[in-house]
């Protein structure tokens, strides 16, 4: 019997068509005919533990459940009948033993399965006299409260854990009555997706600790929005009360994120609240800031850019986050336009601008295509927290045989098999031009590449894959030989014949291009707009101490500049150093907008809540300076005629392929003297989420300090915790010393975008260290 | 023909009349039912709907847990509430207000709570002078509660074995 073959079964009278073998909960499912349950969950793995899902099929004498059994053809299922009722009664009866009536100050009251499933199932009163059960708490961490009481042992989250989140953290502990959901040892739950463990526990056990006792679910408003923090653009809702994002719950699609979403994408809301967030706009007088109303602020910042550009809108540059909306961004690089300066620009973070990137740099491949490769070359990627989702995926791709490689300069923490090649940001190159060679490139630097086993083997793995592809991570877009790591890349997806992608690293990296947020002809780029000094700059949703390539640089670089104005959500203090005019702006939730993700996705949504006091959606914003400095076609009504716009802009560019034409000359960076590593932490990648109380407590989210290997601390002569001052460029930075087994010989990791590095220089490059 | 007879010699006799007069020389006599108001006072049931206040328990924990069944009840939408963790982990309130002018005194509040918290008391005679005194806030409610826990404890024990 083929696995396609459909059978018919008769489920309460009514004929239903299932392929053979699967499940008949997922029969009924698809056929809106409701079973009762708590352990199955479509993506985890069965385990018909509650039992709460027993129906009664005919020439069977005793119930079964319905989350176990296959169809077969000719099966009569009865999902109503007295035997079945009474086995759901008996289950529920049993299940509410030990269950607290404590509904009144659980969080999960008013969106509680068991709750709802009581109400059917139930009894109005319990035949148990005797005592409950009482569970001690763990305290698994900042996101995640536990009030292990009231499980009712389905272990959906042990389940989760194993085969979602790829950590056995929890575990059922103990048998029957004593059976306890806990951590072997006492430590918090860390996972990039550990949030979903909330959505998945069908009573109030595991709930939302920044959301606890602060609101009940009937009161919220339900919105649709789209994460901002990552180019797989998952799909979310916003829980609204009185003007104030409560929470944030995944929205189901199955192309993006399924039905999960990564901890960034779920607590980073607590960002729009912190006390750092901008209601008025600022202006700068004698080195005070000022707040004053919009109408000043506005004419002061259009004053301030047309005294600036006086006759030549070459002295202006713009620097743009590629985390804002395809609306801003274009309306932003129209004003440039029409002030007639071309430098533009959003790779904030990109280390190296020699190369012809491709029109549409994209994933390369479908976002769900991820979970059928054979075979990845990641290049300077840490797919799992820089893409959490996208990790998931390929993580699915790996336990399904998939051979994973890592080429990197820091050792990854992975949840899964994988061949890690980590070596020096110089030495990645000629290990990637080792894997060239084993695949019989030539050319360049190629030729006196020496080929080891490994590569052999990634070249291997690569060749004889049916799907295969060459991803390039975040890290490889900020090596100061970017366009060396494409070129090679391209060559290995040629010669291996695997698809080419990029992980792009904001909500919008993708959309910017799109937008036409890049430098035109005589235009400058983020490094030379960052270098030399222009008269006068704009800058969208940047904390140039933070979210650029190189922060000290910037920071010197704009503090020349005439007058900076910036359009920012967030009082920032490296901000406060270089602006002259801050214009307070609306965040992911409070304005309409589209981001284009990984897989060429434009997505748009609308605002949830209303701006946070007197801050305006940026694309109003450009919009009124646009008209103050009377450049047309600056009277768009709404997002709606903004983005009509863009695609007119955009034309019909499809994604296409990611592989460029470039000759492979030598690198740049030589391994010499001690090399920063700077990475970008998961939770410090924008303003929003470095503001997010909640996750800034949790494991992942790491101070600044200089992480060196045991071997190269000692070559050195540093201990762990020693204050070395960090000198790179011009900047310096004083920094206690982490001996960190992750990272290659002749490596520091600095990482970036951390409060303490705002001095340094380019994410990659030669740093020295002094005992301080 | 007989009964315009009957009707005829009713009216000359003026026999409504005379039964009327009866009626009211009866309760001349009768003991009277007016209440001298504000000297004296009718009887109130312990059922009714007076002003709402917060109850404690006999320690002096607010009862309180912020559940929001009574906010969420309210037709009026009279109550307002936020709540947090409180240092010791308990679910409590940081603000109960009730909106004395929305609020229609229909006890929705009383029935749903599950810990007998907010109560309507038998007060029904009180003024504010300002607007903003129409708000009732948790301090004042469980203020309130606190004055006249001995009469609710007795009015709630008393309807107990009814609900």
């Amino acid at each position: 019997m083929s696995d396609d073959q459909m059978v018919t079964i008769e489920v309460d009278g009514r004929e239903l068509q299932a392929k053979a073998g699967t499940l008949l909960i997922e029969a009924t499912d698809a056929a809106g005919i409701n079973i009762p349950r708590f352990c199955y969950h479509k993506k985890l793995s069965v385990a018909a533990n509650c039992r709460m899902c027993l129906v009664e099929i005919a020439k069977v004498p005793k119930p079964m459940p319905a989350c176990a059994t296959p169809v077969t053809a000719g099966m009569q299922v009865f999902t109503r009948s007295p035997l079945a009722l009474a086995a759901q009664k008996g289950t529920m009866e049993f299940l509410l033993i030990n269950h607290p009536l404590d509904c009144p100050i659980c969080d999960q009251g008013g969106e509680c399965e068991l709750q709802d499933i009581a109400l059917g199932y139930g009894n109005d009163a319990s035949r148990f006299v005797e005592g409950k059960r009482v569970v001690q708490d763990h305290n698994i961490g900042p996101l995640i409260a536990t009030d292990l009481t009231r499980c009712i042992h389905c272990t959906r989250c042990v389940r989760f854990g194993a085969e979602i989140a790829g950590i056995r953290e929890l575990g059922a502990l103990g048998r029957g009555e004593h059976m306890e959901i806990g951590t072997f040892i006492e430590k918090s739950v860390d996972s990039e997706l550990s949030g979903n463990i909330i959505d998945i526990c069908p009573v109030g056990s595991l709930t939302s600790k920044p959301f606890r006792y602060s609101a009940r679910a009937w009161e919220l408003v339900q919105h649709k929005g789209i994460a901002p923090h990552d180019s797989v653009g998952s799909n979310l809702n916003l829980h609204v009360r009185r003007n104030q994002v409560m929470r944030i719950h995944p929205r189901d699609n199955e192309a993006l994120n399924e039905c999960w979403i990564s901890d960034r994408d779920r607590f980073s809301y607590e960002g729009l609240y912190s006390d750092d967030r901008l209601i008025r706009p600022l202006l700068k007088k004698n080195d005070n800031w000022l707040e004053v109303d919009w109408q000043d602020a506005l004419e002061a910042a259009a004053q301030g850019l047309k005294k600036a550009r006086g006759t030549s809108g070459n002295r202006l540059a713009a620097l743009l986050s590629p985390s804002a909306t395809l609306e801003e961004l274009y309306l932003a690089q129209k004003l440039m336009r029409g002030l007639g300066s071309e430098n533009i620009d959003f790779r904030l973070r990109q280390g190296d601008f020699r190369g012809q990137e491709p029109e549409y740099p994209w994933l390369g491949q479908a976002i769900a295509e991820l979970e059928n490769l054979n075979a990845a070359l990641l290049i300077g990627s840490n797919i799992r927290k820089e893409q959490p989702i996208l990790g998931h995926r390929l993580r699915k791709a790996a336990l399904e045989g998939a051979q994973i490689c890592f080429l990197n300069s820091l050792e990854l923490d992975l949840n899964y098999g994988a061949m890690q090649l980590v070596n020096s940001p110089a030495g990645m190159i000629s290990d990637l031009a080792a894997v060239a060679k084993a695949l019989g490139a030539s050319g360049g630097m190629i030729e006196s590449a020496e080929v080891g086993d490994r590569h052999r083997q990634i070249a291997e793995h690569l060749s004889s894959a049916a799907r295969a592809a060459v991803l390039l991570g975040n890290l490889a877009a900020a090596h100061p030989d970017y366009s060396l790591i494409q070129a090679l890349a391209s060559a290995i997806a040629e010669k291996s014949g695997a698809v080419i992608g990029y992980l792009p690293e904001a909500a919008n990296s993708v959309g910017a291009r799109l937008s036409g947020a890049l430098p035109g002809t005589g235009g400058n780029n983020a490094a030379e707009m960052l270098a030399n000094p222009h008269k006068g700059y704009l800058l969208l949703g940047v904390e140039p101490g933070l979210d650029v390539w190189n922060p000290g640089k910037a920071m010197e670089t704009l503090a020349q500049a005439e007058f900076v104005v910036a359009l920012s959500a967030f009082r920032s203090h490296s901000l406060e150093q270089v602006a002259d005019a801050i214009l307070p702006i609306a965040s992911f939730a409070e304005t309409s907008g589209t981001y284009v993700n990984a897989q060429g996705d434009w997505q748009s949504f609308t605002g949830a809540i209303t701006p946070a006091g007197e801050a305006r959606p940026a694309w109003k914003v450009l919009r009124v300076l646009g008209n103050l400095l009377n450049v047309a076609g600056f009277d768009q009504m709404s997002t709606e005629e903004v983005l009509a716009e863009v695609r007119q802009l955009a034309g019909d560019r499809k994604p296409s392929s990611n592989a460029v034409d470039r000759p492979i000359n030598e690198p740049t960076l030589k391994a010499s003297g001690l090399l920063r590593v700077g990475d970008v932490p998961i939770y410090a990648v924008d303003p929003l989420v470095r503001r997010a109380a909640s996750l800034q407590k949790t494991r992942d989210a790491i101070t600044a300090a200089a992480g060196l290997n045991p071997n190269e601390a000692e070559r050195v002569g540093l201990s762990n915790g020693a204050k070395v001052l960090v000198k790179q460029e011009n900047g310096s930075a004083e920094l206690r010393i982490l001996i960190d087994p992750a990272v290659p010989d002749g490596c520091v990791r600095i990482p970036a975008g951390l409060a303490g590095t705002e001095k340094l220089g380019g994410q990659i490059g030669n740093v020295t260290l002094e005992k301080a | 023909m007989m009964k315009v007879i009957r009707d005829y010699i009713k009216s000359l006799f003026l026999l409504e009349l005379i039964r009327g007069l009866a009626l009211t020389g009866r309760y001349m006599f009768k003991k009277k039912f007016t209440v001298q108001y504000p000297e004296e006072k009718a009887p109130i049931s312990p059922r009714f709907r007076g002003l709402h206040a917060q109850r404690r328990y006999a320690s002096g924990e607010e009862r309180c847990i912020a559940c929001k069944l009574c906010e969420a009840t309210c037709p009026a939408l009279a109550i307002t509430i936020e709540a947090e963790p409180r240092a010791d982990g308990s679910r409590r309130t940081t603000r109960y207000d009730i909106d004395l002018f929305k609020c229609i005194f229909c006890g929705y509040c009383q029935e749903s709570c599950p810990v007998d918290a907010i109560v309507e008391t038998r007060v029904y005679e009180y003024h504010f002078e300002n607007r903003q005194d129409a708000i009732i806030t948790k301090e004042k409610l469980l203020a309130l509660g606190d004055k006249y826990e001995q009469q609710l404890a007795a009015d709630i024990a008393a309807q107990a074995k009814y609900r």
